[in-house]
C-alpha cells in the first residue's frame, strides 16, 4: 500500500507515492526523474548517491524515502539553479577534479557540506570528509585541489 | 538493491513507538545507517519499520556528575559537542570522529550503534571503559542496564523486543583523568580489526576492547587468557597482537591527557 511523501527538492515541493521500503535515491531517480544522484555500489559504500538533506550530506541509498518526508533536499540538479556553475563545479573543471564524472555529483555535494561548516579546510580535513566517496579515475588529487581552491577563496 | 517489502510508521512519541513495536517482526529505525544496509541485503526483513528518529532523545547534557547522551544523538553532533571537550571524555569524540564517513556520521546515532551490537563497532569499547549505563523503557516501565550487561554477543543484546534506549548515562571521571580510543581498521569495511578504549583516572586504568571477541568487553586479567575471534582477514593470533598494540597506543594518549587534566 503506497504512502504519500512530500519532499522539498531543490526548493520545490514535490509529492509522490512510495512504498515503505522505497529508498530516497529511488524516489528521486524513478519518482521525480532526478538522475543526478547515481547508484554505484548499492551497499552504502561508494557515496555516488549523496544528496544534501537539510544541508547535510547523506547517502540517499541509505535513507528510506518516508524518513525524508517534509525535509529540504538538494541534489546536484539544484546546485546551479540559474544555469551558472556553482563555485565547486567550476573548480572541478579548473583543477581536473573529474574524469568519467560518475562519482562527481556525490563528491561535490559532500564537499558542499564540508565547506558549509566554515574555515578553509586543510587537505587532511578534505580527505577525511571524502572518505565515504569513491572515485576510480582520478586518484583524488584533483578533487582535493578543487575543494581546497573553493575553501581558500570563500 | 531493494529491501524486502515492509511497512513504515513514524512514531509520534515514545509510548507510540513502544506500542508499534508490539508487532512481532517490527524493528525500530533511527539513523538507519546499520539497519538499511542489512535490509538491502535482506538479512533483515522487518514487517514494519518504526521510525523513532524524530523523537526528542538527542543531545548531550550534564547533571549530578553524570553525562547524559540522548540515544538519537548523531556522530556528527557528538564530534561538535562542547560538553565533551575535556581530557577525560576525549575518547568519545575521538571515536565518533572515526566512525564510518561524513554521510554516516550525519545520520548514524550512538544509541542505534550500541543496540545493533556489531561485535566490531567502535563505540561500545569507549562506553565500557567509561562505565556507561543504558536507561531502557518498555511498556512495563523503566530499568537501567550497564552497557557491559547489554552486549551479549554478535548482533545480540539483552534488550527486550519492545524496549528502547532512552538515555546513555556516563559517570564523569574525576579531575586528573584522561581517555583515548585507538583502533586498526579493516581497510575496506572500516570496521575495527582490533580497537581499544582506555580510561586513566587517579585510581587506576580501565581497558576495553572491540573487534576481537563475540562482544566488546572490559579487560579483567591479561589478553593471553582471552578467547579471540579470527577470520581470513585477521587470524586470532594476529588480532591478539593488534589488540596489544592498539591498547598501548590508547593507554599512552590517555595517560598524557590525564596529566593535562590536573
Amino acid at each position: 500500500m503506497p504512502d504519500t511523501v512530500t519532499l522539498v527538492v531543490n526548493g520545490e515541493e514535490r509529492s509522490l507515492d512510495v512504498e515503505g521500503r522505497t529508498l530516497l535515491v529511488h524516489a528521486l531517480r524513478d519518482g521525480l526523474g532526478l538522475t543526478g544522484a547515481h547508484i554505484g555500489c548499492d551497499t552504502s559504500q561508494c557515496g555516488a548517491c549523496t544528496v544534501l538533506v537539510e544541508g547535510r550530506a547523506v547517502k540517499s541509498c541509505t535513507v528510506l524515502a518516508q524518513q525524508a518526508d517534509g525535509r529540504a533536499i538538494t541534489t546536484i540538479e539544484g546546485l546551479a539553479p540559474d544555469g551558472e556553475l556553482h563555485p565547486l563545479q567550476s573548480a572541478f573543471v579548473e583543477h581536473h577534479g573529474l574524469q568519467c564524472g560518475f562519482c562527481t555529483p556525490g563528491i561535490i555535494l559532500t564537499a558542499a557540506d564540508l565547506l558549509s561548516r566554515g574555515d578553509a579546510p586543510s587537505d587532511e580535513e578534505i580527505r577525511h570528509a571524502l572518505r565515504g566517496n569513491l572515485c576510480r579515475c582520478t586518484g583524488y588529487q584533483g578533487i582535493v585541489e578543487s575543494i581546497r581552491a573553493v575553501g581558500a577563496a570563500s | 538493491m531493494i529491501p524486502a517489502p515492509t511497512r513504515y510508521a513514524r512514531a509520534t512519541d515514545l509510548d507510540d513507538a513502544l506500542e508499534l513495536l508490539a508487532e512481532p517482526d517490527a524493528k525500530a529505525i533511527a539513523g538507519g545507517q546499520s539497519l538499511i544496509p542489512v535490509m538491502k541485503l535482506r538479512i533483515a526483513r522487518p514487517s514494519l519499520v518504526v521510525d523513532i528518529s524524530r523523537l526528542d532523545l538527542r543531545g548531550v547534557t550534564e547533571r549530578d556528575g553524570e553525562l547524559h547522551v540522548g540515544p538519537l544523538t548523531t556522530w556528527d553532533e557528538l564530534v561538535g559537542s562542547a560538553q565533551l571537550e575535556r581530557p577525560a571524555l576525549a575518547a568519545l569524540v575521538e571515536c565518533a570522529r572515526g566512525i564510518g564517513d561524513l554521510q554516516v556520521r550525519n545520520l548514524g546515532t550512538i544509541g542505534g550503534s550500541v543496540v545493533h551490537a556489531d561485535p566490531a563497532s567502535d563505540i561500545p569499547a569507549v562506553l565500557l571503559a567509561l562505565g556507561a549505563r543504558l536507561r531502557l523503557r518498555s511498556p512495563d516501565g523503566e530499568r537501567d542496564l550497564a552497557v557491559s550487561d547489554a552486549l551479549v554477543g554478535p548482533f545480540t543484546t539483552a534488550l527486550e523486543a519492545q524496549e528502547l534506549v532512552t538515555d546513555i548515562a556516563i559517570p564523569v571521571p574525576p579531575q586528573g583523568s584522561g581517555s583515548a580510543y585507538a583502533c586498526v581498521e579493516h581497510p575496506a569495511s572500516g570496521f575495527a580489526l582490533a580497537g581499544a578504549a582506555v580510561l586513566v583516572t587517579p585510581d587506576g586504568e580501565t581497558v576495553a576492547f572491540t573487534g576481537i571477541g563475540a562482544a566488546p568487553f572490559v579487560l579483567r586479567d591479561g589478553l593471553a587468557d582471552v578467547e579471540i575471534f579470527g577470520d581470513r582477514f585477521a587470524p586470532a593470533e594476529y588480532r591478539r597482537e593488534l589488540a596489544g598494540v592498539v591498547a598501548e597506543r590508547a593507554r599512552t594518549m590517555a595517560r598524557e591527557r590525564a596529566k593535562a587534566d590536573r
